[in-house]
C-alpha cells in the first residue's frame, strides 16, 4: 500500500508543477527529451535559440539512456510523446512502424542543396527508409581500433597496419611478444559488433528478400563468421564477455591487451582514466580493408581507400508525428543541425558531429584521436532498418559466443541463426503479404 | 428497513471497496489483460496499429514449450530453486540456532550485521561480489591460490556461474529467514527444553525432537517463500551476469523480462508468466500437501 501513497504523492506533484509551469503564455512550449549527458549539456546551446526565436520555449527532459527506449515506447503507447526527441539511429525503423515519428523530406526541401550532404553518407542512410529521411543525424558513432602504439611498434609495427593481413600479423607479433595471460585483441565474446563487421566488409547482406528471412548461412557471412573464430583459435583475443572485465583501463595501461574495437565515447575514456605517462603510448586506426577486394571509390578523398567499412551508428533528433507544435519543434532541430551548433556541442559532450563541416572546427581538427574516425566515417555501412533488428544482432552475439567457446560448430551455429531469425521475421513476412506496412 | 445483519455487511462492504477496488484496478484487471494478451501475438507492430495484432491461441504457449532457451531458463531456474533454497533455508535456520543460542554474546549485534545484507541495495551488493568473483584480483581466487588451487573464473565460466549466484543470493537473504527462525525459537516454552536435559537428552536430540517439530509452522512458511521468491529469481542475474555466459544463468523471470520489456514481444513474455504462475502453484500445492499429510501422520517422518 504504501507504493500506492507513492504514487499519489507522485501525481500531486506533477499537477503541482505543471500549475507553476506557465512562464509566457504567448511563447510556444516546446517539449524535448533527450538522453544521458546529451539531455545536459544541450541546454547549454538553448539560450541562443531563445534569443533568435523569442516566442519559442524549450523543456528539456534529460532521460538516462538506460531507460530511454523504454520511456519513448511507454510515452508513445500512452500518447505523451514529446515534441522533438533524440533517438538512436538503430531504433528508427522501430519508431517508423510504429508511425511515431513525422517524415521530413517535405520540410526538407526548403534547405539548401549542399546542406543534407553535408552529413556522413553513410550515416543519413540510417536515417532514410523507403526514400524519406525520418530524423536529422545529431551526433555520430562507429567502430574502430583503439591501440597501444608503443606494444605495436615493439612488435615491430611502427605505423599501424591498414590491411586484414597485415593486421593479423601484427596481431600475431603481439601475442608472441606477449606474456601468459596476455593476448593481442580484446574482442568482448558476447557482441556482435565485429561479426557483422566482417560479414558487412565481405558485401554479405545478413537478410534476404527484402528483409524476409535470414542469410546467415550465405557463403560470405560464412567467411566473416571463420575470420571471426579464427582469432580466437588462435589465441589473438581471450574468450572474455564484457561483464568480466572489472576494469577495462587498467588492463588496457597493464597491456592485458593492446588492441580494443570501439566507439568515440572512449576516446573521452581512456583520456580521462588511463594514466598520464601511457596517454602518448595510444590512439586510434580505421578498420583495416580486405586487401583482395577492390577499393570502394564512390566517395571522394584519398584516404577512404584506406579504411575498411564499419557500422554506421549513433543518434539522431526526430519530431513527434501528433505534436501540435511540430514548426517549432522543426525550428530547433533545424538550429541543432547548424555546423556552428554541432562543433559547440562537440565542445561541450565530445560527441562526434553528423555534419561533415562541423569537423573543421579547431577543436575538433586538432584532436588526434578523431581524425581517425573521420576517415572511418567516409566508409559506414547501415544495419538492416527493420524494428527486428536489434533483436537479430542479439542473435548473433548468442550464437557466436556458442561457437566460441565451441558448444556448437559453426555451421550448427549459423544454421540455428538461420531458423531463430526466420522465425522473428514471421510477423513481418505476414505484414508484407498483406500489405499493412508503412 | 434493513436488518442489523443485512446493515454490517453494508458497512463492511464500504469499508473494504477502497482496498477492494484498488486490488481489482490494479491486480486483478492487469492479470486479465496479461491473461489475454498471452493469446495474442502483440508486439511492437501491433502497439502502432491494431489491425496488426493477431489473435494466435495458444501458440506462444506452444512456441515457448518448443524453445530451447524457454527449457533452459526453466532448468537454470530449477537449479537455483533446488540447490539455493535448502541451502538458504539450511543457512538461516543455522544462523538463527547460533544467534539464539545463550552462549552467544551480543546477539543484538549479530542480528543486526546478519540482517544487514538484505537491506542493502542488491544492485550495490552485486558491484561489490563483482570484485569479489574477479578470476584475477578477486578475494575468493587469492584465496584459492594461497591454498594452492587454480583459480576460477567465477561468473565467465558456464559451470560456476550458477553457483556463484547462488552464493551470493543466499548471502544476500539468509538475513531475513533467520529473523523469522529466531521469532520461531523464541516461541518455543523453555520448560520442554528444562524437561528434555532432565531427562538426559543430548543437545542433538533436543534439536531433532524438540526444536525441529516446534518450529514446523515456521519451516513451513519459511520454505515456501523461500522457494515462491527463488523461483522468481531475477535481479542477480540481471545485473551480475545478464544471463550469461552461454545463458547458463538466464532464469524464467529474466527471460520473460527480456521478451516482454527489451523485444516488446508482449504476448510472448505474458505466455511465460502464466507459466511460471502455473509452476509455483503446483509445486506450492504440493508442498502444503505433503506437509498436511506428514502433519496428519508424524509416524512417517
Amino acid at each position: 500500500m504504501t507504493s500506492l501513497y507513492r504514487v499519489l504523492f507522485i501525481l500531486l506533484l506533477v499537477l503541482g508543477f505543471s500549475a507553476c509551469d506557465s512562464a509566457d503564455p504567448r511563447a510556444t512550449q516546446v517539449e524535448f527529451w533527450a538522453m544521458g549527458q546529451e539531455g545536459e549539456q544541450v541546454r547549454a546551446l538553448l539560450p541562443e535559440f531563445e534569443r533568435r526565436y523569442p516566442t519559442i520555449r524549450v523543456r528539456v527532459q534529460q532521460i538516462p539512456w538506460s531507460a530511454a527506449h523504454e520511456k519513448l515506447l511507454t510515452a508513445y503507447a500512452g500518447d505523451a510523446m514529446p515534441d522533438a526527441f533524440q533517438l538512436g539511429n538503430t531504433w528508427i525503423p522501430e519508431f517508423v512502424a510504429l508511425r511515431a515519428i513525422e517524415p521530413l523530406n517535405d520540410r526538407l526541401r526548403a534547405w539548401p542543396q549542399p546542406a543534407l550532404g553535408d552529413y556522413f553518407p553513410g550515416i543519413l542512410a540510417t536515417n532514410r527508409l523507403n526514400d524519406q529521411i525520418y530524423a536529422l543525424p545529431w551526433y555520430v558513432d562507429t567502430r574502430l581500433f583503439f591501440y597501444r602504439s608503443d606494444l605495436l611498434a615493439a612488435a615491430g609495427f611502427v605505423k599501424p597496419p591498414t590491411t586484414w593481413e597485415d593486421w593479423l600479423k601484427a596481431l600475431q607479433a603481439l601475442k608472441g611478444a606477449a606474456d601468459a595471460g596476455r593476448y593481442a585483441i580484446l574482442l568482448p565474446i558476447n557482441e556482435w559488433q565485429l561479426p557483422v563487421i566482417l560479414a558487412l566488409q565481405r558485401g554479405a547482406t545478413l537478410l534476404r528478400d527484402h528483409y524476409q528471412y535470414a542469410d546467415f548461412q550465405n557463403p560470405l557471412f560464412r567467411e566473416a563468421f571463420s575470420a571471426y573464430l579464427g582469432l580466437f583459435e588462435q589465441g589473438l583475443a581471450a574468450p572474455v564477455s564484457n561483464t568480466q572485465m572489472a576494469n577495462l583501463y587498467q588492463e588496457f595501461a597493464k597491456g592485458t591487451f593492446a588492441v580494443y574495437v570501439s566507439g568515440p565515447w572512449n576516446i573521452g575514456e581512456f583520456t580521462k582514466r588511463l594514466p598520464a605517462e601511457l596517454q602518448p603510448h595510444w590512439t586510434t586506426a580505421p578498420l583495416p580493408t580486405l586487401a583482395q577486394v577492390a577499393p570502394i571509390s564512390q566517395t571522394e578523398g584519398l584516404a577512404v581507400q584506406e579504411v575498411g567499412a564499419s557500422l554506421a551508428g549513433g543518434a539522431s533528433l526526430a519530431l513527434s508525428r501528433t505534436s501540435p507544435r511540430q514548426e517549432a519543434a522543426w525550428k530547433l532541430l533545424e538550429f541543432l543541425a547548424e555546423p556552428a551548433q554541432q562543433a559547440r556541442f562537440y565542445q561541450l559532450t565530445g560527441d562526434l558531429p553528423a555534419r561533415q563541416s562541423a569537423w573543421d572546427d579547431p577543436a575538433l581538427a586538432d584532436n588526434r584521436y578523431a581524425q581517425a574516425f573521420r576517415r572511418q566515417l567516409q566508409n559506414v555501412h547501415a544495419t538492416p532498418p527493420i524494428p527486428e533488428w536489434e533483436r537479430i544482432a542479439n542473435r548473433i552475439a548468442y550464437y557466436a559466443e556458442l561457437a566460441v567457446r565451441r558448444e556448437m560448430t559453426a555451421d550448427a551455429a549459423l544454421a540455428a541463426l538461420d531458423r531463430d531469425v526466420d522465425r522473428m521475421l514471421e510477423k513481418r513476412r505476414w505484414l508484407l503479404a498483406r500489405g499493412v506496412m508503412p | 428497513m434493513i436488518s442489523a445483519e443485512r446493515h454490517a455487511a453494508l458497512s463492511a462492504w464500504a469499508f473494504l471497496s477502497p482496498a477492494l477496488l484498488l486490488i481489482v484496478v490494479f491486480f486483478f484487471l492487469p492479470v486479465l489483460a496479461a491473461l489475454l494478451l498471452s493469446f495474442t501475438d502483440f508486439d511492437i507492430y501491433a502497439l502502432g496499429d491494431l489491425n496488426r495484432l493477431r489473435f494466435v491461441g495458444f501458440a506462444n504457449y506452444l512456441q515457448l514449450l518448443q524453445s530451447p532457451l524457454f527449457w533452459t531458463a526453466l532448468g537454470n531456474t530449477f537449479y537455483f530453486v533446488v540447490v539455493g533454497g535448502p541451502l538458504s533455508v539450511a543457512v538461516s535456520l543455522g544462523a538463527a540456532l547460533l544467534v539464539n543460542s545463550r552462549l552467544t554474546r551480543f546477539p543484538g549485534l549479530f542480528r543486526t550485521a546478519f540482517f544487514l545484507p538484505v537491506v542493502t541495495t542488491l544492485v550495490a551488493v552485486a558491484m561489490v561480489w563483482r570484485y569479489l568473483y574477479h578470476p584475477r584480483y578477486g578475494l575468493l581466487n587469492y584465496g584459492l591460490s594461497s591454498l594452492g588451487l587454480e583459480p576460477i573464473d567465477w561468473l565467465g565460466d558456464p559451470v560456476w556461474a550458477m553457483p556463484a549466484i547462488i552464493l551470493m543470493a543466499v548471502w544476500k537473504n539468509f538475513g531475513f529467514n533467520m529473523i523469522i527462525f529466531i521469532a520461531g525459537l523464541q516461541n518455543i516454552p523453555p520448560q520442554l527444553y528444562e524437561a528434555a536435559r532432565i531427562d538426559g537428552a543430548s543437545a542433538w536430540r533436543q534439536f531433532r525432537y524438540i526444536t525441529l517439530p516446534l518450529l514446523g509452522p515456521t519451516f513451513l512458511f519459511v520454505a515456501l517463500m523461500t522457494m515462491i521468491g527463488y523461483f522468481q529469481v531475477f535481479a542477480e542475474p540481471y545485473v551480475m551476469t545478464q544471463g550469461g555466459p552461454a545463458n547458463r544463468t538466464v532464469s524464467v523471470v529474466l527471460l520473460m523480462y527480456e521478451e516482454g520489456f527489451r523485444w516488446w514481444n508482449i504476448g510472448y513474455a505474458s505466455a511465460a508468466a502464466f507459466v511460471l504462475f502455473a509452476l509455483i502453484l503446483a509445486v506450492t500445492l504440493l508442498q502444503l500437501k505433503w506437509r498436511r499429510r506428514s502433519a496428519l501422520d508424524p509416524g512417517s517422518r
